[in-house]
C-alpha cells in the first residue's frame, strides 16, 4: 500500500520527525560535526548546539538550572539511570523502592534488577481509573526508601498521576521522586522543580530517536551511580560523547512544543471528542479504558465487545493502531496495565490504542472511525461471543471502566 | 490472510438437530474462542460445517480451514485432519500454533458430540 493512504494513529509509540526539528539538525552531521567536548573552534560550536539545547530542554520542564539536564539514549536509558543511579548511590542505609504496577517496563524492569540487587520492591496499588493510592504512598514512604517512582502519565490508557501531591509526601518525608514523563511531557504542563529526577524522550514530541535526557535536580541536589563509565560527561553521571545533530533536534522539539501546547491540546481534544462520537454512534457496546478526565491529550484506549483487538487490526491493515490484546507482540502477554486496573481478560482483549497527534486530520479521523466500525461489525458477525445474552460474560462488571458516561450507548 | 478476509463456512446451524455437533471450545479470557458445527447425512459424511470464531486473523483463518477440510470426509477421515497440516497450510508462524490447535480441539469436541447424541 503506498505511503499516501496510511493513517498513522499510534502517536503514542513514536511521533515522526517534525520538519522544523529535522532542519535544526542538519548543520551538525557534515558542517558543524565537531566533538563538543573537544576545545578548538569546531568543538566549540558543537558544544553550544549542545547547551543551546539543554536550555530549550530546561524551559519547557521548568527545570530552574540546564545543568540539571544530562543527556542519554532515550527514556529507557534515562529510567535506569534515575532507579539503579539513585538506588546504588544511597543503597547502603535505604533498601526500599516505590511503585506502581502500571509502569513502563523500562521502570519495572530496573526495579527487579534491584531487586536481585537486595532492594524490597513495593508497588501501590492503583483504582480503576489508573491512579495511583495516596493513602497506600503516604504509608509505604519511610525513613527506609531510597526512591519512589511514579509516572506522569501513562502509555497505554494516558492516565495523569496527582505529581503534585505524590511531590509533597515525598518532599515531607526527604525521599527522592522520580517520575517517567516521556508521555507527559510536551502533551501537558510538566514541573520539573517538584520532582528530583524526570525521564523524557525526543521521539515521543517530534524530535529523533536514540536521544532522552534526565533530569537530575540540583536543589535539593540528588547523586547517582552511573550506568557505565567514561570520560565523565554530563557531570560525571552519563559518559561518552554526545551527539550534537540528535541534541540539537531534541532542544527544537521542545521548543516547538512549548510555544504550540495549548492550541495543540485543543485541537486535539476536539478531534479526539470527534473520534469518540462517530465510534459510538455506529457501535454499541464499547468502552472507553482509562479516566477520560485525566488524561495526555490524543491518547485513547477501547475495548470492543465480541471481538479481538488483533482481528480487528488486521481488517485495518492501513490504520497504525496498537492493541493490547494477547497477540500482538512476541510476547503474547496481554496488557498487564489493563490487567492492573481491573479489566477482565476478554475486556483485555478487546482493546485498541488509538492515539492521535500533532499530523493528525480530521478527515483521518473520520476515515479510520469508519474503518474501524466497518471492521469491527465483520468481525462481530462471526464472532460466537456476541450474542446479546452473552454479553454479561463481558458487559456488566466492566460498566465501571468506562470514564465517560456521555460517550456510551447500551446494546 | 484470504481466509481471515473473506472466510468460507461462517454461521451457525440447528445445534438441536440430532444430526448436527456442536463444539464451542476456548475463552474469551483466553483470547480465543471458536465454535464449530458439523452436520452429518445418512452416509455418515459430513455435508454441512460451520464456525463462528473469536480471535486473531489467524484462529478465524484456522476455523475456516478446518471447517472447508471436513466438508465430504466421514467422522473416521476427518480424524486425520492435525494442527500440524493447518498450521503448515497458513505458514503459521510459532506463536500462532495454539490457533490452529484450537481448531483440531473444536473438530475433536463436534465430533463427541454428534456421536454422543446419536448412540443408541
Amino acid at each position: 500500500m503506498s505511503t499516501k493512504n496510511i493513517i498513522y494513529m499510534d502517536y503514542q509509540a513514536t511521533t515522526p520527525c517534525d520538519k522544523r526539528v529535522l532542519e535544526s539538525m542538519l548543520p551538525y552531521f557534515c558542517d558543524d560535526f565537531g566533538n563538543p567536548h573537544s576545545n578548538h573552534v569546531m568543538g566549540s560550536r558543537a558544544h553550544e548546539a549542545v547547551e543551546k539545547a539543554r536550555d530549550q530542554i530546561a524551559k519547557l520542564i521548568k527545570a530552574n538550572n540546564a545543568r540539571e539536564i544530562i543527556f542519554t539514549s532515550g527514556a529507557t536509558e534515562s529510567n535506569n539511570l534515575a532507579i539503579c543511579g539513585v538506588a546504588r548511590f544511597y543503597g547502603e542505609k535505604r533498601k526500599k523502592i516505590i511503585t506502581d504496577p502500571i509502569e513502563h517496563k523500562c521502570v519495572l524492569e530496573a526495579c527487579r534488577a534491584m531487586e536481585r540487587e537486595g532492594f524490597e520492591i513495593v508497588m501501590l496499588p492503583v483504582s480503576e481509573k489508573g491512579l495511583i493510592d495516596l493513602n497506600a504512598l503516604e504509608k509505604a514512604v519511610d525513613e527506609q526508601t531510597v526512591l519512589v517512582s511514579v509516572m506522569t502519565a501513562n502509555n497505554e490508557i494516558g492516565v495523569v498521576q496527582p505529581i503534585d501531591e505524590i511531590s509533597g509526601i515525598c518532599r515531607r518525608k526527604n525521599v527522592p521522586f522520580h517520575t517517567d514523563a516521556a508521555q507527559a511531557v510536551g502533551k501537558t504542563e510538566v514541573d520539573a522543580s517538584k520532582v528530583d529526577l524526570m525521564s523524557i524522550s525526543a521521539h515521543k514530541i517530534y524530535g529523533p530517536k536514540g536521544i532522552g535526557a534526565l533530569y537530575v535536580g540540583l536543589n535539593p541536589r540528588i547523586k547517582l551511580t552511573p550506568l557505565f563509565f567514561g570520560g565523565g560527561q554530563e557531570r560525571g553521571m552519563r559518559s561518552g560523547t554526545l551527539a550534537p545533530a540528535l541534541c540539537a533536534g531534541f532542544g527544537k522539539a521542545c521548543e516547538i512544543a512549548a510555544s504550540e501546547m495549548e492550541s495543540e491540546r485543543a485541537r486535539l481534544t476536539m478531534l479526539k471528542d470527534r473520534f469518540l462520537k462517530k465510534i459510538f454512534a455506529g457501535l454499541d457496546r464499547v468502552y472507553l479504558n482509562g479516566d477520560e478526565k485525566q488524561g495526555i491529550p490524543g491518547c485513547i484506549n477501547l475495548s470492543f465487545f465480541g471481538v479481538e483487538g488483533e482481528g480487528i487490526m488486521l481488517g485495518i491493515p492501513d490504520i497504525c493502531i496498537s492493541s493490547g490484546s494477547a497477540c500482538t507482540s512476541e510476547s503474547l502477554e496481554p496488557s498487564y496495565v489493563l490487567k492492573a486496573i481491573g479489566a477482565r481478560d476478554e475486556v483485555i482483549h478487546s482493546s485498541l490504542r488509538i492515539g492521535l497527534g500533532r499530523f493528525t486530520t480530521a478527515e483521518e479521523v473520520d476515515r479510520a472511525a469508519s474503518k474501524i466500525i466497518t471492521a469491527v461489525k465483520r468481525l462481530r458477525a462471526m464472532s460466537p461471543v456476541w450474542k446479546e445474552e452473552d454479553c454479561e460474560i463481558f458487559g456488566k462488571s466492566n460498566e465501571s471502566l468506562s470514564g465517560s458516561e456521555k460517550y456510551r450507548r447500551t446494546g | 490472510m484470504n481466509l481471515y478476509l473473506d472466510p468460507k463456512n461462517i454461521g451457525e446451524l440447528d445445534e438441536n438437530d440430532k444430526n448436527v455437533g456442536t463444539s464451542v471450545v476456548g475463552a474469551p479470557a483466553c483470547g480465543d474462542v471458536i465454535k464449530l458445527q458439523i452436520k452429518v447425512d445418512e452416509n455418515g459424511k459430513i455435508s454441512d460445517a460451520k464456525f463462528k470464531t473469536f480471535g486473531c486473523g489467524a484462529a478465524i483463518a484456522s476455523s475456516a480451514l478446518m471447517t472447508d477440510w471436513t466438508l465430504g470426509k466421514t467422522l473416521e477421515e476427518v480424524k486425520t485432519i492435525k494442527n500440524k497440516d493447518i498450521a503448515d497450510h497458513l505458514s503459521l508462524p510459532p506463536v500462532k500454533l495454539h490457533c490452529s490447535v484450537l481448531a483440531e480441539e473444536a473438530l475433536e469436541k463436534a465430533v463427541e458430540n454428534y456421536l454422543s447424541k446419536n448412540k443408541e
